[in-house]
């Protein structure tokens, strides 16, 4: 199968910014008439102009029906971009969160008049509860790395109510970079542990690590290499034999569903993306939704408000009175839209369907793995034996060294098949690191073509490199300068016609 | 028979295992543990029917009454407005939706100049130059202002009014904690409302990253003094940051035009439903300097060309100050953000365009301007408790004694009225207040409504 993006575009640029396709007095918008009254707004607060493009309604619908064309999504085929976990996202979930019953009600109403949703949110905790092995769990992040924020937030409070502040976060040196990020950000040292030949924690390693200044550890289990830190037990005994607490990133919780839980390898912080496990979409970067989920000595300290039912008066209700709570991390409750479709999602896998979710995403992870292997130009980096989760990291490297092709040129290329490219250079512990996760969304036949595609592409890079360092070809635009685009920022039409008048 | 979301049917599952070599799937998970094992099922509710799903789910949010369904007054840092039904359906174009970041900038076109255009326009409003592609909302906004305007300027004493949204507060409280910021609140004029410029100056030295005003404030009232404000801050060389509900730029000055460094704000209003506090829009926007720029958070689009020079196009920028690459030293720990609704505030404005967001902004400041004269006529009600310009929010005092914020408003209620948010916890010193919303929404016969079942409440005579 070959690929040819949309391209709606002249000769010297894609289809117009809206405001080149702007015409005076145009507009896409009607409003009923406005009160009988004046406000008492003076003059000098008054603007005088303001630059906004004017378009008419179908000009406006045409201009971002022809960007969405120029712009690739998990419904226009494979996307096996790993720790994003891009799979199918159910419509239905879209067509319950768009009801006027989810979307047009407000989080300061009165109780009584948004039971249905304070039920939703209540149950979806529970759900969440239960997936994890936590006793809790709070909604309001907005994003998972918002989730590592509050649960280092939450981590400094448990420490401090204990009468000890402790600085230091460990971070594998395998993890997702806003696990540093997230650490320094709530005030941390970040503490890094390599990982050992088998692409697991040190566990030695981090024996020297911890200390009585160790707040956390932050795992992700899976790890990034797709493999189970097996020695997570061991792992647990010896960070919480300081004092230490033990956070789970849950970017990778599509591997482990219904198998194993954060809750039970010891884990006192989890947080979930419901963006990617619980598919609920993307959207081109956000938004997605966060929660997180602690252990009983940490419920104190979660943000305000909490749901609780009343079971006598079988009503849900908002409670601000939590003494020891850190106060919040986000206006209101949490994106409530993005909640209400996790919870379908979860309704319409049920117990079953998320093991079986489980069960196909690891087995076609595995399946490319055993298929890749046998590719020549690609090498399975650490412990070759043993089976992945959810991803898998191969390395370009050996193409690399024969042709000079480089793990982005295979991934752009990619591209140019109908297929969108692995995360590459991550885990840095893998040179020329491809960073697999299929998904449960693939049938067999496209992990095939997947393979084969790889295949054909070494094969490119050994017959006509050249041609490779300019794919992709058959995407909108070829590849971009994204060096210039740093070095001289424009980044907004303001700087843009200054930058055009020079 | 097979899963509808998971095309590998058991067959094929036993041909891929055979093919693979491994006997089981359970060999597949052997790497668990024993002891860890999940051995029993999870207790969730089985796997249902699309259409069961659909009536279970409807049913339970039935017992939501929607805004647009009765008459309601609530605003407090989201605004309801009505969202023309071509952004909901360009937003949901499945290439926008089921899209990922746009890290491969050659198949991400569409998004990222998306964008681009979200944050050229968001710079036209607020007279920044440059606006990132999206925060959480306007409090964690807020709260990344503070930290950035603690690195550009090296020190640690953020000034905010006292009157500022107490949700903000306590997210900013938060984000303070990490680099140890001291937050000192500066008093108000009992009468107006607005930042007691005396205290401002009194509070200001060498010591002081910045300075942040809300204006539209929470509770209603314009800053009418905002270059003064920023004269001050700026005189000792501190940041000005103001927070906005992006609707009244419509109509009223941007705040680069008086001074603002940085702008934050709450992007729902453009073209995003409520949806119960989320998904919300970040804004944050700030001027073309180079400290600045290298310490702006989140995601930022840029325009360049391909790499033979010939085609414009897009793509993600600066990224070395993000946490995927700058790792402990990022500049925030953003990664996910809020992309799609910053498209529909995209699609949203150019609908709009300059004229129809003005009268837009007119329409609501006239309909709250309408609210407020039928409501201070009212014996037993004061509206607004101050003494200066508002826009489309105003408190609302109920001066009747023994007559609570709280029963007025179930009064209210019961004639299928939500009335404004009582704010008689969050500033008790404003006695039985709450805080009311009007937008293009409300006709001028709800707020006739209002006003004959508000008399009533208080008992007053007509």
């Amino acid at each position: 199968m070959r690929y040819q993006q949309a391209r709606w575009a002249d000769d010297e640029r894609l289809e117009p910014l809206v405001f080149e396709l702007s015409k005076a007095k145009r507009t896409g918008y009607t409003l009923p008439p406005k009160a009988p009254s004046e406000s008492n707004i003076p003059n000098k607060l008054i603007r005088a102009e303001l630059e906004l493009p004017e378009l008419s309604e179908p000009e406006v619908v045409r201009h971002y029906t022809r960007l969405s064309q120029m712009n690739y999504g998990i419904d226009s085929g494979f996307y096996p971009l790993g720790s994003c976990t891009m799979k199918y996202n159910p419509k239905i979930c879209e067509e319950l969160a768009a009801l006027e019953t989810a979307s047009s009600i407000h989080p300061y109403q009165d109780e009584d008049t948004v039971q249905g949703a304070l039920e939703l949110m209540y149950k979806l905790g529970q759900c969440l509860a239960e997936i994890a092995g936590v006793a809790r769990v709070c909604l309001h992040p907005s994003a998972g790395a918002h989730g590592e924020f509050l649960g280092m937030l939450l981590t400094r409070a448990y420490h401090r109510s204990r009468g000890k502040e402790r600085k230091e976060v460990i971070v594998p040196d395998s993890a997702h970079g806003t696990n540093f990020a997230s650490a320094a950000m709530a005030g941390f040292d970040v503490v890094v542990v390599p990982s050992n030949s088998r692409g697991r924690v040190d566990l030695e390693a981090l024996r020297k690590a911890v200390s009585k200044r160790t707040a956390a550890l932050m795992l992700t289990n899976p790890n990034t290499l797709g493999l189970f830190e097996d020695e997570i037990l061991k792992i647990a005994e010896v960070v919480h034999k300081v004092g230490g607490l033990l956070y789970y990133d849950g970017a990778n919780l599509n591997g482990i569903l219904g198998k194993t839980r954060p809750g039970d390898m010891g884990f006192d912080i989890v947080h979930f993306n419901l963006h990617k496990t619980f598919s609920t979409p993307h959207g081109g970067g956000g938004p997605g939704a966060g929660p997180i989920g602690v252990s009983r000595k940490l419920e104190k300290f979660l943000p305000v408000p909490v749901i609780e039912y009343n079971k006598k008066r079988r009503r849900y209700y908002l409670d601000y009175h939590r003494p020891q709570s850190i106060g919040k991390v986000k206006a209101f409750y949490g994106n409530f839209g993005v909640l209400v479709k996790a919870y379908a999602y979860i309704l319409l896998m049920g117990t079953s369907g998320l093991q079986e979710v489980t069960e196909t995403a690891v087995l076609n992870a595995n399946y490319v793995m055993h298929k890749l292997r046998g590719v020549s130009g690609y090498e399975l980096r650490f412990d070759a034996s043993g089976p992945r989760k959810h991803e898998v990291v191969f390395s370009a490297e050996p193409i690399k060294r024969e042709t000079g092709i480089t793990a982005r040129d295979i991934a752009k290329r990619l591209l140019d098949y109908g297929m969108h490219a692995p995360t590459y250079y991550f885990p840095p512990i893998v040179p020329e690191a491809l960073m697999i996760e299929p998904t449960e969304t693939e049938p067999k036949e496209e992990l095939d073509r997947f393979v084969e595609t790889l295949k054909v592409i070494a094969d490119e890079a050994r017959s006509d490199p050249e041609e490779l360092r300019f794919a992709p070809t058959q995407t909108a635009v070829g590849r971009l300068d994204e060096v210039k685009a740093s070095r001289e920022p424009i980044l907004s039409w303001r700087m843009y016609k200054r930058a055009s008048k020079k | 028979m097979g899963h509808p979301y998971i095309p590998n049917t058991r067959e094929i599952r036993e041909q891929m295992l055979v093919e693979i070599g491994v006997a089981s799937i359970d060999d597949l998970f052997s790497d668990i543990p024993e002891k860890i094992r999940l051995k029993k099922e999870l207790k969730l509710p089985s796997q249902t029917s699309e259409l069961e799903v659909k009536q279970d789910v409807q049913k339970m949010l039935a017992r939501n009454k929607p805004f647009t369904q009765m008459l309601s007054f609530l605003g407090g840092g989201l605004w309801p407005h009505h969202i023309p039904a071509h952004v909901r359906s360009l937003v949901q174009r499945s290439e926008f939706l089921t899209s990922y970041t746009p890290y491969q900038a050659e198949v991400s076109q569409g998004m990222l100049q998306a964008l681009f255009e979200y944050q050229s326009m968001i710079c036209e409003l607020t007279g920044m130059d440059i606006s990132n592609a999206s925060m959480y909302d306007w409090a964690t906004a807020v709260g990344e202002a503070a930290l950035m305007c603690a690195r550009v300027t090296g020190r640690k004493k953020i000034l905010v009014p006292e009157l500022m949204s107490p949700e903000r507060f306590s997210v900013l409280q938060n984000y303070a904690l990490g680099p140890s910021l001291e937050l000192v609140k500066i008093g108000y004029d009992w009468a107006t409302g607005q930042i007691d410029l005396s205290q401002l100056r009194g509070k200001l030295g060498q010591d002081v990253a910045c300075v942040y005003i809300e204006n539209p404030s929470y509770l209603g009232f314009l800053e009418t003094r905002g270059e003064e404000i920023a004269d001050a801050a700026h005189k000792v060389g501190a940041l000005f940051v103001v927070g906005v509900n992006p609707i009244s730029l419509g109509l009223l000055k941007a705040p680069g035009d008086y001074g603002a460094d940085i702008v934050v704000g709450e992007g729902q209003p453009l073209g995003n439903p409520i949806s119960f506090g989320g998904p919300t829009l970040g804004i944050f926007a700030c001027r073309d300097d180079t400290k600045l720029i290298r310490q702006i958070p989140g995601r930022l689009v840029g325009a360049t060309t391909t790499l033979d020079e010939k085609t414009r196009g897009f793509t993600m920028v600066l990224q070395t100050r993000e946490q995927h690459i700058r790792r402990e030293r990022a500049t925030s720990n953003i990664c996910s953000n809020e992309a799609l609704c910053a498209v529909a505030a995209a699609i949203y404005l150019a609908s709009l365009g300059p004229r129809g967001l003005r009268e837009l902004a007119e329409t609501c400041a006239a309909n709250a301007s309408y609210a407020i004269k039928k409501l201070d006529t009212i014996d037993g009600l004061e509206a607004p408790i101050f003494a200066s310009p508002h826009f489309n929010e105003f408190t609302l005092r109920c001066t009747q004694p023994k007559l609570t914020i709280k029963k007025f408003n179930a009064k209210l209620l019961k004639q299928g009225i939500q009335g404004g948010k009582p704010i008689e916890g969050e500033f008790p010193e404003f006695g039985e207040t709450a805080l009311l919303c009007t937008t293009e929404l409300h006709r001028r016969e709800d707020i006739d409504r209002l006003a004959d079942v508000a008399a009533e409440a208080v008992g007053a005579r007509k």
